[in-house]
């Protein structure tokens, strides 16, 4: 009887789990050739930001890793996601720190609320710069609230601060929830993947996009690498 | 008969020749099929934009032929900021395509106002190549604004935004100017427009406008008596150019950071490092022998620091 029990319960966890499949697609971002050499950055003329690193930092435009892993890569699913335009009701957030933008590369879906803070003992004035969606410009001095935005086309944007002219982001406006950011070593996840073909879209500031095809048919991990040629300047 | 033999003798390869030619021709352009376009441009479809000032209606169909004989010279037929003369001025003629404009009474990101555009066009932009277009009827300067607009989709799917509200300006005093300066150091204006208004502060040379092009910060103690400002030259639109930011340069809004009253107070010492201007400002500061006391209040203020010890880590 007992034994009948936990056969049934078992075939009923099998049951649900196989009408809730979903599927992950992970990999690896690498670089072939040589990227070019981060500078480090001079912020003498901000001490309040100079001091808050014991050793210059560097720009962020290629962050690699051990065996040619490539940081900082959007990799999205660009077609065949099937909840597309759900807008995530929590903000993102986009911290100025340092004089630095805290993440580089920050995500975003369409219409989802962007909060930009300034945590720093200095005026910042933010300053993205769409060429779809609007493009504006606004002071943050220290101590001031967040400022709120939000873009309604998908659109990767720069971001800089006049002020710091070192100042470097990104914004990855995405029509997806589907998304990753390649770090610790070029590591990138997309999981929750229903059964479907999809495209998986891999953009890099300064290296351009690539796509690669994918079809997920269970549960199942299906590796996907993307290999970026560097540019040494 | 040997005649019209050789004749056929000939043609036909040709024939055959030239078909290929043509066969080929066709061939690859059918392959290609996303070759860019050659060519010319088609004509600009003139949509029937309009604007509204006071009580006169401009619509854009009017103003083609002046866009066409004063206008697109520099801003291009197509409005792109690329017509024939671009190349040699600096800074570069507005793109209308991005419908971002530097002289707006609204919020940055928004669109101006019929009457922002209409000013711009009567008045012209100090420092560049925009000239002063009085010699236009305000009928035909109305329908230029309307003819702007025909270059980007934003006019057709947004509204202008709210023109800022302005303050009774309050009457200048030592005070007012000396809590303008404490601004003007608090907010850090000085990192590009120098300390003494000259354009020569420490970001100064490393700016660049929203295409990448070199420019400079206003020097506010450049120009003579008459010196003037980008957007206008009275108090009301010094205080609207930092409220609302001048789109598409470095110069940010600070309309969420400035409460209206202190705004004024900025415009007060603003006026001041218009070292060759008279006015209202110059004299009050003359009256001072030219020494702007420090300011009292309760927000720190470097420039007051002497006489403010609640400042954090600045108190003596």
């Amino acid at each position: 009887m007992r034994t009948k029990q936990i056969l049934l319960t078992l075939l009923m966890l099998l049951v649900c789990s196989s009408l809730m499949l979903a599927g992950t697609v992970s990999g690896k971002v690498t670089y072939t050739g040589t990227p070019a050499h981060q500078k480090p950055i001079d912020m003498s003329k901000e001490p309040s930001c100079a001091k808050q690193h014991a050793t210059p930092i560097t720009t962020e435009t290629v962050v690699t890793g051990p065996n040619n892993a490539l940081d900082n890569v959007v990799v999205y699913v660009s077609s065949g996601a099937p909840d597309d335009g759900q807008v995530p009701s929590q903000a993102v957030t986009f911290e100025q720190k340092g004089c630095q933008y805290i993440p580089h590369v920050l995500v975003m879906h369409t219409d989802q609320e962007l909060k930009i803070i300034n945590s720093d003992q200095t005026s910042h004035n933010i300053h993205p710069m769409p060429k779809v969606n609007t493009e504006w410009n606004k002071s943050q001095p220290p101590g001031t609230a967040p400022i709120s935005a939000k873009y309604d086309k998908p659109e990767f944007i720069s971001v800089k601060c006049n002020v710091h002219p070192w100042m470097h982001g990104e914004f990855a406006v995405l029509k997806t929830n589907h998304y990753d950011v390649s770090k610790g070593g070029g590591d990138f996840k997309l999981p929750n993947l229903p059964p479907g073909k999809y495209t998986i879209t891999a953009w890099h500031e300064d290296y351009g996009t690539q796509t690669a095809d994918v079809t997920i048919t269970g549960n199942e991990t299906k590796e996907v690498n993307f290999t970026f040629k560097a540019k040494a300047y | 008969m040997r005649f019209i033999g050789a004749i056929l003798f000939t043609t036909i390869p040709c024939a055959a020749i030239l078909g290929l030619i043509f066969a080929a021709g066709f061939a690859v352009r059918a392959f290609a099929q996303e070759a860019p376009e050659v060519g010319p441009k088609p004509p600009i479809v003139i949509k029937p934009m309009e604007s509204h000032i006071g009580n006169i209606t401009g619509h854009a169909e009017a103003a083609k032929s002046d866009y066409r004989r004063y206008c697109a010279g520099c801003h291009g037929e197509y409005g792109d900021g690329n017509g024939e003369n671009a190349v040699w001025l600096d800074p570069k003629p507005r793109d209308f395509t991005l419908a971002a404009f530097k002289c707006r009474s609204t919020l940055t990101g928004t669109l101006p106002t019929d009457e922002d555009l209409f000013n711009t066009i009567a008045r012209g932009l100090t420092n560049s190549n925009m000239p002063v277009w009085n010699t236009f009827t305000k009928q035909q300067r109305a329908d230029l604004v309307a003819y702007i607009k025909i270059f980007s989709p934003r006019w057709e799917k947004e509204k202008a935004g709210e023109p800022i509200k302005i303050p009774a300006e309050p009457p200048v005093t030592m005070d007012s100017i000396a809590h303008g300066k404490a601004l003007f150091t608090k907010l850090e204006c000085w990192k590009c427009h120098g300390t003494h208004g000259e354009g020569d502060g420490p970001s100064a040379s490393t700016l660049t406008d929203s295409k990448d092009n070199p420019i400079r910060p206003y020097n506010f103690a450049a120009g003579k008596a008459d010196s003037r400002f980008k957007c206008g030259n009275t108090n009301q639109d010094i205080y609207k150019i930092f409220m609302t930011g001048v789109d598409g340069t470095p110069m940010p809004s600070f309309a969420d950071v400035i409460q209206p009253n202190d705004a004024w107070d900025l415009v007060h010492f603003l006026r001041t490092l218009q070292v060759n201007r008279h006015g209202k400002e110059n004299e009050v500061l003359s009256a001072a022998h030219g020494v702007i006391p420090p300011y009292v209040d309760r927000t720190p203020a470097p420039a007051a620091a002497p006489a403010d010890n609640k400042a954090p880590g600045g108190g003596q």
